[in-house]
């Protein structure tokens, strides 16, 4: 099935937020724009209004305009809406300003001075603080979390070697192509006037909730619509609550619609960005190459509030033992706020930081007891049966020992591991090597997160008999709305062209929950056929659910007896049977399933320049059932794009807790001609519990090309390095004088 | 915002010289970079330089190649004579940002935004190219290599224009040019070289390195090195001299180190096996 969406977003007439023309709603739009802090801590001495410009043309909005709580509603409410008089970042938001005229605009706020009596900020998240530095309970820690299985302790005492590392993983900034943008305006409701927010994200609902919580109204008088969304990987998760939050105060103050959209160089620096980590591994060994032990740490650097971050580290934690077994396992973690941008969500929520140090860790533990690297993996790769760090029972099916085999086999592992060495003997300044990753990721909320969810979807059988799925569950460049049409078309026996995705509105979807996590398809896609099960055992008789030409019939035939009336199925979350998880403890099934994935990068590394090319990529996975196999490479191909980017270029490089390198010039994404051929190749093993069969795909292939690429690297020059990005830079350092 | 749009080079060198503020524009790639957030750009007065097509003429005489000063990446890259003549202007043409920039953007604004990281002047620098600057007053030409004073300062007066380069047509038995950005395509140079060796020259070796000092700089200690036959068996061989030619330092895109580092094995590497003295 060809993407829904292709075609217009190819030609260009998809109509993201910045191209819409200012009529209609937006009639009389005015543009809206942040003042932002200078500073990364201190109180707000005062804020100058630059006198070249004449305010009362202005709509200038201070904390004192909010019509309720200072506060961003998510996990603790911590972060404000704009600065209460006292700033926690470089670039938080301080005010808010509004003008018809773009560039006078951008010229006045330009203007605005914002005086800081400077407090001394933590901008390092590794040292521990002192006292005057500390800004939340007596250790500025976030969240705190353990996993325990077994008594690390004693497995270290009998073990053959214990390999000990350190392993850093840098910010990346998620660089959708279409930058964060909102707009507001008000509307007449029965119940009064009505705040209508329409914008670029990925959670319609987190947005209603801020939206609710701040401007102190119920859901009849705050409406939410996503627009067309270039992009997300998790930066349009919490970050848009914010901004909508923003234009919507603008709005209730101009009583006129206003449209905020972010330059490029104010998304990269004051928008969040993936958590930087620090985690350590001490690894108990037995001589055959068996985990006796893992005790690992994880340090998150959480950034100025908690935003997301205690969850980040808890699918980080759940994530750093890898897919192997091991009977002792203790990990201890914690999140910790500094003085930077929040950090947030970004694909992989926290799994690529721990899976990188994991698996660096697995290349080290080999070079320890003499195993070559797919072999260590090998022997210890979790098999059905088997438990993981929370003691999860592993099932489903997958074979991870064969996805292992027939990736070695797919990338000819044997043969450029061969000729690479050989390259190496002969060849004045390239080296060539080859390295891998075995990989897991857990797709879903985790723990009992879906059940908190409990999420709805609603399928609306429509006078012309076609049916319409109503979720919130965003299209943001993934392929949501083709995957729900084939797979509600499925459900339904009816075609393609039957089947209609309703545009995320809260006035008319249900909270389907966020589009996060891997969850969308999986989750969401399996409520679809619920809800479509639901609407056709209604029509049918008897409990028999209609299908097919007769459903459509019935719809129809359904609108003829109740005209005006609407038709609706619709489900609730119920999770899979016997899947239960301990959060107090960290102790059970900690998500219902797991996608598996290897990765094996070739790379050559110009020892005159210490760059580092990525010549080819395999990457291995089972997902469960392939619902759409173009979007679904897609996805691991993007993925293993952006992970190079983390891996080798994407440097943050800070002042004082700013972000310096604010542009795409500086910041360095990979382009086409970085990117390796990718072979993406799937095993299907059916999750009964998905929707038609699918795990998720969005997250897991962020996972493994990092460590892939770097063990790639230390094959091929024996730098062994421990820290992304890994750029020439710092490449050069771990090489020998005068290559 | 002022935009002048002379039809000849005889009316743009009249505006230079009564406007001394007005800034010339060719491609204009510099530009339009971050063009919404630089406000005071917005202010300042430009000569538009897209219809002087006098100036966009390559031309090929019996001993040398003269470009226009509109004379784009592009125009280089198709011309046929160009890659067996100059192939290191070809190979640093195509190293410019993307076919869009190639388009657009000018071997002479190159030259005159002043870039030390510019792309396309060290492989002109080593093709020993001179730049002819037009003024109402007459023509002068200045050895590509004099042009630069300081950083983004020249010896361009405000009432001059930069109307043609022009490259002598010699014989060249080795020629290496170099690129190291941070990825494979559109990067900003963190390091560049450019070497030529003219065949039975005196003084045979042209090196030339951007983005490792205040200007694009052409490099004495290193030429004089290549020509002394004092043998270099390593790359760290090449550190006096290119201490001696060049100031490397720490910025967004790499580190003083690096550059050093880098440069040296570039040097190395490229002239082992070509300069008899580099084993």
């Amino acid at each position: 099935m060809q993407r829904l969406e292709g075609l217009s977003k190819l030609s260009g007439a998809e109509r993201y937020l910045d191209d819409e023309p200012l009529e209609g709603t937006l009639k009389g739009c005015l543009w809206g724009m942040t003042v932002r802090s200078p500073a990364s801590r201190g109180k707000i001495r005062q804020i100058s209004y630059g006198s070249d410009f004449d305010w009362s043309h202005f709509v200038v909005v201070e904390p004192r305009d909010i019509p309720g709580p200072n506060e961003t509603y998510l996990i603790e409410n911590d972060q404000p809406v704009l600065a209460p008089g006292y700033v926690r970042h470089m670039h938080e938001a301080v005010a808010l300003v509004a003008h018809e005229d773009r560039n006078l605009l951008r010229r006045a706020v330009a203007s605005i001075q914002v005086e800081i009596d400077p407090d001394p900020p933590v901008l390092d998240f590794r040292i521990a603080p002192r006292p005057d530095q500390i800004q939340r309970g007596t250790d500025n820690i976030i969240k705190r979390l353990q996993i325990k299985k077994g008594d690390v302790h004693a497995a270290f005492a009998n073990a053959y070697k214990i390999v000990e590392g350190e392993y850093e993983t840098g910010a990346q900034e998620h660089v959708y192509i279409e930058n964060n943008a909102m707009s507001a305006w008000m509307e007449e409701g029965p119940n009064g006037d009505v705040v209508v927010v329409r914008g670029s994200m990925q959670c319609p609902y987190y947005v209603l909730n801020a939206l609710k919580h701040a401007l102190q109204r119920d859901e009849t008088r705050v409406r939410v619509i996503q627009a067309p969304t270039g992009g997300g990987f998790g930066g349009k998760e919490d970050y848009p609550s914010t901004i909508a939050l923003h234009c919507a105060l603008l709005a209730l103050k101009a009583r006129r619609p206003v449209k905020i959209i972010y330059d490029r160089s104010e998304d990269m620096a004051a928008t969040p960005k993936r958590h930087p980590s620090l985690v350590r591994h001490k690894t108990a060994v037995a001589k055959d190459g068996r985990l006796l032990a893992q005790h690992i740490e994880v340090i998150l650097d959480g950034g100025a509030y908690v935003t997301l971050s205690p969850v980040v580290l808890s699918r980080g934690i759940i994530h750093a033992a890898g897919p192997y077994f091991c009977e002792n396992v203790l990990i201890e973690s914690k999140a910790v706020l500094t003085n930077c941008v929040p950090y947030g969500a970004f694909r992989g929520f926290g799994a690529p930081q721990t899976i990188f140090a994991c698996e660096r860790q697995m290349d080290r533990i080999a070079h320890a007891v003499g195993l070559e690297p797919v072999e260590v993996r090998r022997i210890n790769l979790l098999r059905d049966g088997q438990t993981t760090s929370t003691q999860q029972i592993v099932s489903g099916g997958t074979d991870r020992h064969a996805l292992l085999d027939s990736a070695v086999r797919a990338s000819d592992y044997d043969k450029h591991k061969r000729e690479s060495e050989a390259f190496n003997k002969t060849h004045p300044y390239l080296r060539r090597g080859i390295g891998v990753a075995t990989v897991l990721h857990g797709a879903g909320f985790t723990g009992n997160g879906e059940v908190y969810l409990n999420s709805k979807v609603d399928v609306g059988g429509r006078s012309d008999g076609k049916i319409e799925v109503l979720a919130a569950s965003t299209e943001m460049g993934q392929g949501t709305n083709t995957a729900f049409t084939a797979i509600a078309a499925e459900a339904a026996g009816l075609n393609a062209t039957d089947i209609v995705i309703g545009v995320p509105d809260t006035f008319r979807v249900p909270n389907s929950g966020p589009t996060v996590a891997s969850r969308t398809v999986m989750v969401v896609g399996k409520l679809i056929e619920r809800a479509i099960d639901d609407l056709a055992v209604q029509l049918g008789q008897n409990g028999k659910p209609l299908r097919g030409s007769a459903l459509k019939a019935a719809i129809s035939d359904w609108h003829k007896k109740n005209p005006g009336k609407e038709l609706k199925g619709r489900a609730t979350y119920a999770p899979p049977p016997n899947v239960k998880f301990d959060d107090k403890n960290y102790v059970g099934d900690a998500y219902a399933t797991y996608a598996w994935g290897v990765c094996i990068a070739h790379v050559e590394v110009d020892l005159r320049t210490a760059a580092i090319r990525v010549l080819d990529f395999t990457a291995m996975q089972d997902i469960g059932k392939v619902i759409n196999p173009v979007l679904a490479k897609g996805q691991v191909q993007g993925g293993v794009v952006q992970a190079i980017g983390w891996a080798l270029s994407e440097e943050f490089k800070f002042k004082d807790g700013g972000m310096l390198n604010n542009t795409l010039t500086n910041y360095i994404i990979p382009t086409s001609d970085d990117v390796p051929p990718i072979r993406v190749i799937f095993h299907e093993t059916p999750y009964p519990f998905g929707g038609g069969g699918a795990k998720g795909v969005g997250e897991l292939p962020m996972d493994g090309p990092a460590p892939a690429i770097l063990s790639a690297v230390a094959h091929a020059t024996g730098a062994d390095a421990k820290a992304i990005p890994l750029t020439p830079e710092k490449l050069l350092s771990l090489l020998p004088q005068n290559c | 915002m002022n935009v002048f749009m002379p039809n000849t080079l005889a009316e743009a060198c009249d505006l230079c010289a009564k406007q001394p503020d007005l800034i010339p524009l060719a491609g204009a790639t510099d530009l339009l970079v971050h063009w919404p957030l630089r406000q005071s750009e917005h202010d300042k007065s430009y000569l538009d330089l897209s219809k002087l097509r006098e100036l966009r003429k390559i031309t090929w005489a019996a001993d040398s190649l003269t470009l226009g000063a509109l004379t784009t990446y592009w125009d280089v890259l198709q011309d046929s004579r160009a890659k067996s003549e100059f192939p290191l202007l070809c190979e640093s043409a195509r190293q410019v940002g993307a076919i869009q920039i190639q388009s657009r953007g000018t071997w002479a604004g190159n030259i005159a935004n002043g870039s030390p990281a510019a792309d396309g002047v060290p492989v002109l620098m080593a093709y020993d190219a001179s730049v002819t600057l037009t003024s109402k007053s007459g023509a002068r030409s200045v050895p590509l290599h004099e042009y630069y004073t300081g950083y983004r300062k020249s010896v361009r007066r405000t009432d001059e224009l930069i109307s043609t380069i022009t490259m002598p047509l010699r014989k060249y038995d080795f020629s290496v040019f170099h690129k190291v950005g941070a990825r494979r395509a559109q990067a900003i140079t963190k390091i560049g070289l450019a070497v030529t060796r003219e065949a039975s020259a005196a003084a045979p070796w042209r090196v030339v390195a951007n983005s490792v000092a205040a200007t694009v700089k052409r490099c004495p200690a290193i030429e004089q090195l290549l020509q002394s036959a004092s043998p270099i068996r390593k790359p760290d061989d090449f550190s006096s001299a290119i201490a001696a030619d060049v100031t490397p330092i720490d910025d967004i895109r790499s580190t003083a180190d690096y550059r050093r580092t880098v440069l040296a094995r570039l040097l190395y590497h490229s002239l082992n096996g070509v300069c008899p003295s580099v084993t």
